[in-house]
């Protein structure tokens, strides 16, 4: 048999017989990814996102905050409750329960309609927010402000309620004292006009008020435009969609994969401590042998940790390589081969088993952190962005993202790859030369 | 004799600012079995690396046959089969996976090792718990493991580095009888250790070696003649002798020695027939009582404790 292929069956074998190892390549990343991709938004289009827990406590009751409490309800990243009372819905966010709870105060129809003639106090609606949590009642105060805009405009601008709105605002005008007379002459124009228009929509029979709405076609008076969210992915093509379980998956597999890198150096420590280095240096076999035999070994295992992590994503979360296979197969074959020089460079540097795991796993901690592994590197603030650039684990994750749920094509793979091969180059070529050949 | 199957020539190893082996130098004829004996730190486990080709000399060379290894590919080194102080196993793998995985490293066939595999196993009396891994082996096996793993590309020279360390008696046996089996198969066998009685069991030769230097290489015929032709004789006394005896009784005939040691006398003699009953006769006339007399043939220990200065335990 060649020792090369000896050496390597020894490593593999060692490995299968290692139950920590195992655990640690195969359980423990896949129950960590499934955790970290639940949390960054898991299967979009399969399960329902769960949405922001608001509260709206409706003091009201008139046509418009019945307007506001439909649209708000209709909108399917707010999860809406309803509470008795303002303190319930207040206790409810202090606790944690909430994002955020409004309340519409009393007679705020009408308020609304007359502040926006500037006439009267305006009403204030209140909300409550959660300090912690405050993206989620950002989109809440958002939507909030759009739909108010919204159903206040409608009522304003139709039928009987809007008739006496402009009513009022045309009195309002002729009672103002010290308005300029042409101010006041094209004021009245404007609003006469607006009333004379809802007054032939009235006789005519056309229903503004029910074609009406911030998307509707009919007449009357709605926002001027529309939002239409479109994600910048190639989803829609596909029967599969987005899934944050793809980031997760490729990161906690890489970290695990790199962690493993560690044993694979401190395996090479520890047979020169247990004298084990001598009996395969007195073998007439060479240094390249040696070293190659171990490099291929830990590729091999790192990639087939990928294999069964990845395939362990798409059987049970449906993650899907929605880019080029063939570069998402280099991917992983360039992880693996950069995990396994790693662990050569960490055997080369390394005196003692003991003194160099904790400085090891300190390093790939902060390799996989900076990578993008745990979080989306773009969540990084700029200057981080720029300097994460030489880090190899970033360009691992950038491919793995670009792969799967991005839907790049192969040509995206090739500068990740080459990164990563390149960094296998520099990590093997140092371990090299640093090596220490020599039994003690 | 033989022409030398191993010839070591003046090699130095330094660590840093510590001399390891100052200057070592033997050689070793095919067939031989040659005791490498010195106390811990002596230097006997870095001269075993430099002739194994693990390490690299600062000085002197290495011949194997009569040519020095050339790198670490050099076929010569099929011809050296090392036996590690440490127990060079892997834990995890089974005793047939150990053996055959250690083969595979010189190449042999599959058939070979499957076969030289089951011959080493048998050897050493572990046919049993081939499909075992060491970790569940007691320590005597595991060192009778470590000393067949070395056996399977079928070495004609044995370097073999404290093999019986930490072991019980029983197995300690086991293991010279093994060793004895692989002498008589004509292999040659240059056997490291800090105990004495191991090299007068086994070795025909010894070289001794402290502080990297070798302090006697001589045939232990010819050690224990140095010693004279002498014999030893312990009296067991119910009291602790006066000191003042001493003196008197270095007197008697065929005495040539006394020492005193608690309540024991030893006596180095010229002859036992003479000095035996001398001795017992005046120690009977002092009124001493003796409980135990006991002679032994001369014991090389005088001889190492006289060129070491230090004892040749686990010290
Ligand atoms: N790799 C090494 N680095 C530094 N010192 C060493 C090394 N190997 C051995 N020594 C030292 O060299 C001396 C001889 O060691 P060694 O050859 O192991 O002795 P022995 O095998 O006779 O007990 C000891 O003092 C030991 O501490
Ligand atoms: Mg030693």
């Amino acid at each position: 048999m060649h020792p090369l292929l000896a050496l390597i069956g020894k490593d593999l074998r060692l490995h299968v017989h290692n139950r920590r190892a195992l655990i640690l390549t195969l359980a423990v990343p896949i129950a960590i990814a499934s955790f970290f991709g639940s949390l960054f938004g898991g299967q979009s289009g399969r399960v329902k996102p769960s949405g922001v827990p608001v509260a709206v406590v409706d003091l009201d009751h008139s046509a418009v905050s019945a307007q506001v409490l439909s649209n708000l309800l209709a909108e399917a990243g707010l999860r809406v409750s309803f509470p008795t009372n303002e303190a319930a819905a207040q206790d409810a966010v202090r606790q944690g329960q909430l994002a955020a709870a409004v309340v519409i105060p009393a007679n705020f129809g009408r308020d609304a309609g007359r502040g926006l003639f500037g006439g009267g106090a305006k009403p204030d609606v209140v909300l409550y927010e959660d300090p912690g949590r405050q993206m989620e009642s950002g989109l809440v105060r958002g939507l909030l402000t759009q739909h108010i805009i919204s159903a206040v405009a409608r009522n304003v601008f139709n039928g009987a309620s809007g008739r006496q709105f402009t009513r009022e605002g045309l009195a309002r005008i002729e009672e103002a004292q010290g308005m300029p007379a042409g101010d006041r002459e094209l004021l009245r124009t404007m609003l006469g006009g607006v009333d004379r228009w809802l007054a032939r929509v009235e006789t005519n029979g056309t229903s503004a008020a029910g074609a009406g709405g911030p998307g509707g076609g009919g007449g009357g008076f709605s926002l001027p435009f529309n939002f239409r969210e479109e994600p910048a992915v190639r989803e829609a093509v596909h029967q599969f969609q987005y899934n944050g379980y793809a980031h997760s998956f490729g990161g906690m597999s890489m970290q695990f994969v790199l962690m493993a890198a560690i044993d694979w150096g401190l395996a090479i420590l520890l047979e020169r401590q247990r004298g084990l280095w001598r009996r395969l240096r007195a073998a007439p076999i060479s240094r390249g042998t040696l070293l190659a035999g171990r490099a291929a070994s830990s590729a091999l295992i790192g990639f087939g940790t990928l294999a069964v992590c990845w395939g362990f994503s798409m059987v049970v979360f449906h993650v899907r390589v929605l880019g080029s296979w063939p570069g998402f197969v280099l991917c992983n074959l360039a992880v693996a081969v950069f995990a396994a020089s790693l662990g050569l460079f960490i055997a080369a540097v390394g005196r003692t088993p003991e003194a160099t795991r904790g400085l090891a796993i300190f390093v790939i901690l902060i390799l996989v952190m900076l990578g993008g592994a745990w979080i989306p590197s773009f969540i990084f603030p700029e200057w981080l962005q720029q300097a994460s650039v030489v880090i190899p684990t970033r360009w691992a994750m950038e491919g793995f993202d670009g792969m799967t749920w991005r839907g790049l094509g192969f040509a995206a793979a090739v500068k990740p790859v080459l990164v990563l091969l390149f960094s296998s180059l520099v990590c093997g070529g140092l371990a090299w030369r640093w090596f220490r050949w020599e039994a003690d | 004799m033989n022409p030398p199957i191993l010839e070591v020539r003046g090699l130095r190893k330094t660590f840093g600012s510590l001399v390891a082996v100052e200057e070592v130098s033997f050689s070793v004829a095919a067939g031989e079995c040659v005791g490498l004996l010195g106390p811990n730190g002596a230097g006997k486990t870095t001269t075993l690396s430099m002739l194994a080709g693990l390490i690299r000399p600062d000085a002197g060379e290495v011949l194997i046959a009569g040519r020095a290894l050339t790198g670490d590919t050099d076929p010569a080194k099929r011809r050296l089969g090392l036996v590690p102080q440490d127990l060079a196993l892997y834990e995890d793998l089974s005793a047939a996976e150990n053996l055959a995985f250690f083969g595979a490293l010189y190449s042999l066939s599959r058939a070979e090792l499957r076969d030289r595999g089951a011959a080493a196993l048998d050897l050493v009396g572990l046919s049993g718990r081939a499909k075992d891994p060491p970790r569940t082996f007691s320590g005597g096996m595991k060192r009778r493991l470590n000393l067949a793993v070395a056996l399977l590309h079928d070495p004609e020279i044995l370097l073999l580095d404290e093999p019986t360390v930490g072991v019980d008696p029983q197995s300690r046996n086991a293991i010279f009888d093994n060793l004895e089996t692989l002498r008589a198969r004509g292999k040659t066998i240059l056997y490291t250790t800090h105990y004495l009685e191991e090299v007068e069991r086994l070795c025909s030769r010894v070289v001794i070696v402290d502080h990297g230097r070798v302090l006697a290489d001589a045939p232990l015929a010819e050690l224990r003649a140095r010693e004279g032709e002498g014999q030893r004789c312990t009296v067991e006394l119910a009291a602790p002798a006066p000191a003042d005896w001493i003196a008197a009784l270095r007197g008697l005939p065929g005495v040539r020695r006394v020492a005193a040691r608690e309540s024991q006398l030893i006596f180095e003699v010229a002859d036992l027939t003479v000095a035996v009953p001398a001795v017992t006769a005046w120690l009977a006339q002092h009124g001493a009582q003796i409980t135990q007399l006991s002679s032994a043939r001369p014991n090389l220990e005088s001889v190492f404790l006289s060129l070491t200065g230090r004892n040749l335990r686990d010290d």
